[in-house]
């Protein structure tokens, strides 16, 4: 009468590359490109890019878990409204989270915590995957692109900050004593503080990206 | 009960308007309630963050908030640090009388300037410093480029030589209008006045192309951010006009 179904494992290699895959050659910047906005705009310094990718990645984990808990009950007229529900939920609670725990950084993030609402990343996770996947499959998917999304941005903001700033997550690398002011011969790159400059870096990264690994390349 | 409701609910058409429905209110219902809970439960500390804020920015004018960033519970800090040289906090109108029954520190400027001069509540942050000079600290708000700026002006007892400013903005550009919360810029300010010699108020001018540095109603201004130079010239003086005539008033008593 009871079928004992067998159970994959949580960590099967199925599972392992739902979360390498983001990382890589399925990485949601620098090959989905999705979520090119944040990734411009919270870039300038790594400490802020740092917090917005851990809350984008929390909010993409747990927008599929539930998504996924939930997929074969949702009406499949309103399944966007729904999605956008739970995620708009999710980044409403992380919000009031940072502005209760880490006010300085949230002060820097502004609006764009907000703004992971409208990322596409989270939207195109839970069409593509959690609507069709067990939760925990989906859980791990959402993990594994937070892990890819933020990947990129901190590559991205270690040089706007490095360049920019002469600093490393807010401690300075680059000597007060090298710059013009003070008698030397060093001056931040002023364009590295801009939007503009982001995106060009991001083109960089995925032309190594892609000169890598070939595969990636369109015909 | 409820588990029968669960029931029939499973049951339903998934594809009926009723279901559709159903699903929608209930959901809405049920995360209202979470967010609501959520909002209330974390609201004393995103109040406590912003009130700790506000008295950084307040001992910053005076320059007391060296080691704020490194000290274990900033929050004890600012408090401590505040308590100890804010002697007083009061409220005046613009014919320069104390109101009573109002809290300086809760007052909303925003608010505030938007009534006509006669009704505004102006606060008045009240400091004594360690070698027992004491310092009034002005708040001010104003536009930048955009969005709102802010700050702090502390005046010596004389209420005329600026002690010390510190300026904040929400989005100002950066690297340009943004510049206005830098040391350096906000160093320019200290010394200078806002009385001439004949005791007419004439604020503080942010110069375009670099102020005379003999002028003592003149800082530099920054470059590649008129428009927020002059947002900030504008809210010191608008700000500080208010309190003009409390000004004289305190002046007089001190010939007295």
């Amino acid at each position: 009468m009871s079928e004992i179904k067998e159970k994959e494992s949580w960590f099967s290699a199925k599972n392992l590359k739902l979360l390498t895959e983001p990382i890589n050659s399925k990485n949601p910047i620098t090959v989905l490109v999705l979520g090119i906005c944040s990734a411009l705009a919270v870039t300038v310094k790594m400490k802020p890019a740092f917090v917005m990718a851990i809350s984008v990645m929390i909010v993409t984990a747990f927008s599929n878990l539930i998504i996924s808990l939930l997929r074969n009950t949702i009406p499949n007229r309103i399944r966007i409204i729904v999605q956008l529900v739970v995620i708009a939920a999710l980044v409403i609670l992380v919000d009031e989270l940072l502005k209760a725990y880490v006010y300085d950084v949230s002060k820097q993030l502004s609006v764009f915590v907000g703004l992971i609402i409208t990322n596409c990343i989270l939207m195109g996770r839970l069409e593509a995957f959690a609507l069709g996947n067990k939760p925990w499959p989906s859980f791990v998917d959402g993990i594994g692109n937070g892990l890819g999304y933020g990947l990129i941005l901190l590559v991205i903001s270690f040089f706007r900050e490095l360049l920019g700033s002469g600093t490393i997550w807010g401690y300075r690398v680059i000597s007060e004593s090298f710059y013009v002011n003070n008698g030397g011969f060093y001056e931040n790159n002023g364009m590295m503080i801009l939007p503009p400059m982001a995106l060009i870096l991001v083109g960089i990264i995925i032309w190594i990206q892609r000169s890598r690994n070939r595969k990636l390349i369109e015909e | 009960m409820i588990m029968g409701i669960l029931d029939n609910l499973r049951k339903m058409d998934r594809n009926s308007n009723l279901y559709t429905f159903l699903y929608a209110s209930g959901m809405v219902i049920l995360v209202a309630a979470l967010l609501a809970i959520a909002a209330t439960s974390l609201k004393p500390a995103q109040q406590k963050n912003k009130e700790t804020e506000k008295k950084i920015d307040i001992l910053k004018s005076l320059g007391k908030a060296d080691g704020v960033e490194t000290a274990s519970n900033k929050h004890k800090f600012v408090e401590d640090a505040f308590n100890k040289y804010i002697a007083e906090m009061f409220v005046v109108n613009s014919k320069g009388d104390k109101v009573e029954g109002v809290d300086a520190f809760s007052i909303d400027l925003k608010a505030e300037f938007a009534k006509p001069l006669e009704q505004r509540n102006l606060p008045i942050y009240k400091a004594t410093l360690d070698d027992q000079s004491v310092k009034y600290i002005i708040p001010l708000r104003g536009r930048g480029l955009w969005g709102p700026i802010w700050g702090y002006i502390s005046l010596n007892d004389d209420f005329n030589t600026i002690y010390g400013a510190t300026f904040a903005h929400q989005s100002e550009t950066p690297g340009l209008g943004a510049e206005i919360n830098t040391a350096e810029f906000q160093k320019q300010f200290v010394g200078k006045s806002i009385f001439d010699v004949n005791n007419k108020f004439v604020s503080i001018a942010v110069v375009k192309g670099g102020a005379d540095k003999s002028d003592p109603h003149g800082v530099d201004a920054i470059s590649g951010g008129t428009l927020t130079s002059k947002g900030l010239e504008a809210m010191i003086k608008d700000c500080l006009s208010s309190y003009e005539t409390y000004f004289n008033n305190q002046k007089n008593k001190n010939h007295e």
